[in-house]
């Protein structure tokens, strides 16, 4: 009686070509943005083409950048992390504090990474070990530390830093490149492999669209999480070094409201906000975008509360259009089939 | 045949003609029609992906129809919204009731038609009386103003029946509405269900289960790759003529039990117990087994089933995979000690949705498609097709979203995954689920394969049919307990039932 079919049918691996989903993707249309953006820049001013003026432009998002990298991980996985600017001042503070004891540029170094990786591991472990949502844990952190640094330093500053820790924020490596913006190359190759290569970056995705069968399926869904969490409190130290080293001063107001732009920067770069989706190519395109947006802003003379408006307004943009989009090609398929 | 001269008779209560409706790239219903009659019960069949659901949500106003015309009472209507359809007397209760947890029965009830007092606040003295005298009169025992959370999933059916009551709804559209309830509550949903026939509403009801469909139901339609392929009386048809419209093939409910060779112990299980779920669990799995886990929705098997795979803790117990003494405090720890476990809850648990059909298939074989740490994507591709392959899964290419997949190949993809792992104790828990009848006898045969193969199968099922037909050995639990064991020789459904319903056993057995 039994009919069922026992020959396999042929199903292809791909109906789509990997380029052919790539010219329809977010990404290169970020491509054709960033170079609009290029041109209309290059034609605004004429000191915007100038490859010194380019490398200074640079510092407007390197460090933000650095920060985006594993903050696109840890959105991707469904969670957030909001304390990162907070931590930047917490580090910040941290070294200023052993800069005046006397310490010197490597030990300093060490205390920046291990600060941020500390702080990294107390949002973690909050968020993993006792179960409570991200947004909220981070929020409390964002206080804390920053809270904290206001403490230490009251309305003084550290200024005296040892000449060899400029290098980090001011050193060159070659010509017009700068250390920073050769670190930031390397970050996004790292986090590109990391999260389109590897096991790691394939339950992350797991993890973002659906924790619980990600969980069912042995992955380590708490232990991938804090992990994540460490990542970008580490990031985050790794810009607060940076970050200390150009300006040369730590004040508990540094980096204030940071967390928005790297949120803004990974969400303009085609991360879903709800987790699941996005990739680091998108992120660096949307880091270079705006990054020659407030470059082009200070070359026109626009100030810089207008520049927060238009953050404010990008974000809002970037999380809007793909669902405004998504709802009109569903009411088109509907009226069009 | 009484029957038929009234119901032919009477005036269509909604009658749909031509109905066609077509996704990018599918053709999801073919000039469908249908037609629903008063105090008539019309059940609609079909495989999964038959179309069934697509036309609900037409009914419903949540699709647009590309062509054709809904008649109510005769009069030509359209439903741009699904308020439209609700207004217009279309209400549909869904197999998973979409109701509001957190609010109370009767604000469930009345919730987008309150009545409101004279200075537009909601009349809450109104809505509380009214929603009592409509449960009292569906003949359910809940207070309307307890949270909906703390109700069972049959009443919270009865609370969905009581809002299709309070809209005063003509057509009422039940989408499998026993799938998730047990023997005696879904007895009571058929009392109900004569209680709406009397009333004089049209209803269509929608089941996989052929028992249901005779028992309730006056009237059939048979759709087959969104086109209706028959129409008529139940009384004049068989279950066998039904399958065969479903299919356009026979397939019989023959289930496909090949006698393996049954060897050595693979798992042992001993004094497993839990605070709230389960205690005093006992039992052996041995090589080529097929251990059905039978009892009633609750009884504890999926909890337990669930302990075993180490996502909850249990308070006490020894696993011995193999002989040896085996620690489990995670899934990948079962996983590697080769338990899997293919869940009830197929969308939430089972299938990444999101993510690609090979994707889903290597997650938790990542090591063997990766080297140190890198993934090879060739790789990952060669093990997706060879278990895709092997239980013959439909889909358009494996670089597609498991969630576009319909339930049986989405089933067909969980499963492919854990064989990937090469496990030897495999846990499906409520297999055949809310798939259609192909799908069904394709994972029975597959089951009966593994066990030949040498893989120890657990099923957890409710169905008894599938229990009696796949079956070697049955345990039976009830309220957390194990109440029975069963061989294949002493199988019969009576003593099934009597045991999971703990009315004591068969003369002569010990339970």
């Amino acid at each position: 009686m039994i009919s069922v079919e026992q020959t396999a049918r042929y199903v292809p691996d791909r109906l789509k070509s990997p380029a052919a989903r790539w010219v329809k993707s977010w990404e290169s249309l970020l491509i054709v943005v960033a170079l609009a953006i290029f041109i209309t820049n290059s034609f605004a001013s004429p000191y915007f083409l100038d490859p010194w003026n380019l490398s200074d432009a640079s510092f407007n998002f390197t460090e933000k950048a650095l920060i985006a990298f594993a903050m696109a991980l840890v959105i991707i996985s469904g969670e957030i992390d909001l304390s990162v600017a907070a931590i930047i001042a917490l580090t910040s503070t941290a070294m200023g504090y052993a800069a005046q004891a006397g310490f010197d540029t490597p030990m300093l170094v060490a205390i920046g990474l291990a600060t941020g990786l500390g702080c990294g591991a107390i949002n973690g472990l909050l968020v993993t070990g006792l179960g409570l949502p991200s947004i909220v844990v981070t929020i409390g952190t964002m206080s804390l530390f920053r809270g904290t640094s206001f403490i230490i330093l009251g309305d003084q500053a550290f200024t005296s830093y040892p000449a060899s820790f400029a290098y980090f924020g001011q050193g060159y490596v070659w010509w017009v490149f700068s250390f920073e913006l050769a670190l930031f190359v390397v970050a996004a190759i790292v986090y590109g492999l990391l999260l389109h290569k590897t096991n790691f970056g394939r339950a992350v995705y797991a993890i973002g669209n659906n924790a619980t069968a990600a969980l069912f399926s042995g992955i380590r869904v708490g232990r991938i999480k804090f992990i994540l969490f460490l990542l970008t409190g580490l990031m985050a130290g790794m810009a607060s070094i940076c970050l200390t080293s150009r300006l040369g001063s730590t004040r508990p107001s540094i980096a204030l409201g940071w967390e928005l732009e790297v949120v803004t920067m990974v969400v303009l770069g085609g991360v879903n906000i709800l987790g699941g989706s996005g990739s680091i190519p998108g992120v660096v395109l949307a880091a270079l975008i705006m990054g020659m947006v407030t470059f082009g802003f200070g070359l026109l003379n626009v100030p810089g509360i207008v520049m927060s408006i238009f953050i404010g307004l990008l974000l809002i943009l970037v999380i809007a259009l793909p669902i405004v989009y998504g709802r009109l090609s569903r009411r088109w398929a509907r009226s069009a089939a | 045949m009484l029957h038929d001269t009234t119901t032919s008779r009477i005036a269509p209560a909604i009658t749909l003609e031509g109905i066609s409706k077509s996704f990018p790239g599918v053709r999801a219903l073919s000039d469908v029609s249908l037609t629903l009659y008063p105090g008539s019960v019309t059940a609609l069949v079909g495989e999964n992906g038959a179309g069934k659901s697509t036309l609900v949500k037409i009914l419903t106003g949540i699709y647009k129809p590309d062509g054709g015309s809904i008649r109510i009472n005769g009069t030509a209507v359209s439903f741009p919204t699904a308020h439209a359809a609700s207004k217009a007397g279309v209400t549909a209760i869904h197999q998973e009731t979409v109701l509001f947890d957190d609010l109370s029965v009767a604000e469930n009830i009345f919730i987008g038609h309150a009545p409101k007092t004279r200075f537009g606040f909601v009349d809450w003295a109104f809505v509380n009386e009214k929603a009592r005298a409509l449960l009292k009169e569906i003949g359910a025992d809940i207070d309307p103003s307890i949270r909906l959370r703390d109700l069972g999933i049959a009443n919270r059916h009865l609370v969905a029946i009581a809002r299709a009551l309070s809209i005063d709804a003509q057509v009422v559209i039940m989408d499998e509405p026993t799938a998730a309830l047990s023997h005696k509550e879904i007895h009571e949903l058929s009392e109900l269900v004569e209680k709406l026939k009397a009333a004089g509403k049209a209803i269509l009801f929608i089941s996989h289960k052929f028992d249901e469909i005779f028992r309730i139901a006056d009237r059939y339609t048979v759709f087959r790759d969104g086109r209706m392929v028959g129409e008529g009386l139940i009384s004049q048809t068989t279950e066998d003529q039904l399958v065969r419209m479903m299919v356009g093939r026979d397939v019989g409910q023959v289930f496909p039990k090949k006698q393996a060779e049954i060897g050595e112990p693979v798992l042992t299980v001993a004094g497993y117990r839990h605070p709230t779920e389960f205690e005093d669990i006992n039992f052996e799995l041995r090589r080529g087994e097929i251990l059905g886990f039978y009892g009633l929705v609750g009884a504890g098997r999926s909890e337990f089933m669930q302990s075993l795979f180490g996502v909850t803790k249990p308070s006490a117990g020894a696993v011995r995979i193999d002989g040896n003494i085996a620690v489990i405090r995670t899934p990948s720890e079962a996983i590697a000690q080769g338990i899997v476990y293919v869940p009830e809850e197929r969308g939430r648990q089972g299938a990444v949705i999101g993510l690609p059909i090979f994707q889903n298939v290597t997650l938790p074989s990542l090591g063997q498609v990766s080297r140190k740490g890198f993934l090879r994507m060739a790789r990952e591709f060669a093990l997706a097709r060879e278990y895709t392959a092997r239980l013959d899964l439909r889909a358009a290419s494996l670089d597609q979203d498991v969630g576009t997949l319909s339930g049986g190949n989405q089933q067909k993809v969980v499963i492919a995954k854990w064989l990937a792992t090469k496990p030897k104790v495999i846990i499906l828990d409520e297999p055949t689920k809310g798939i259609d009848i192909g799908s069904k006898a394709a994972v029975h045969a597959f089951m009966s394969e593994l066990a030949a193969e040498g893989l120890s199968v657990i099923m957890v099922s409710s169905e008894i049919p599938e229990i009696i037909g796949m079956a070697d050995r049955v345990i039976v639990m009830r309220e957390g307990r194990i109440v029975g064991r069963f061989e294949r020789e002493e199988l019969t459904a009576e003593r099934l039932v009597r045991a999971a319903a703990g009315i004591g056993a068969v003369p002569g057995e010990g339970a």
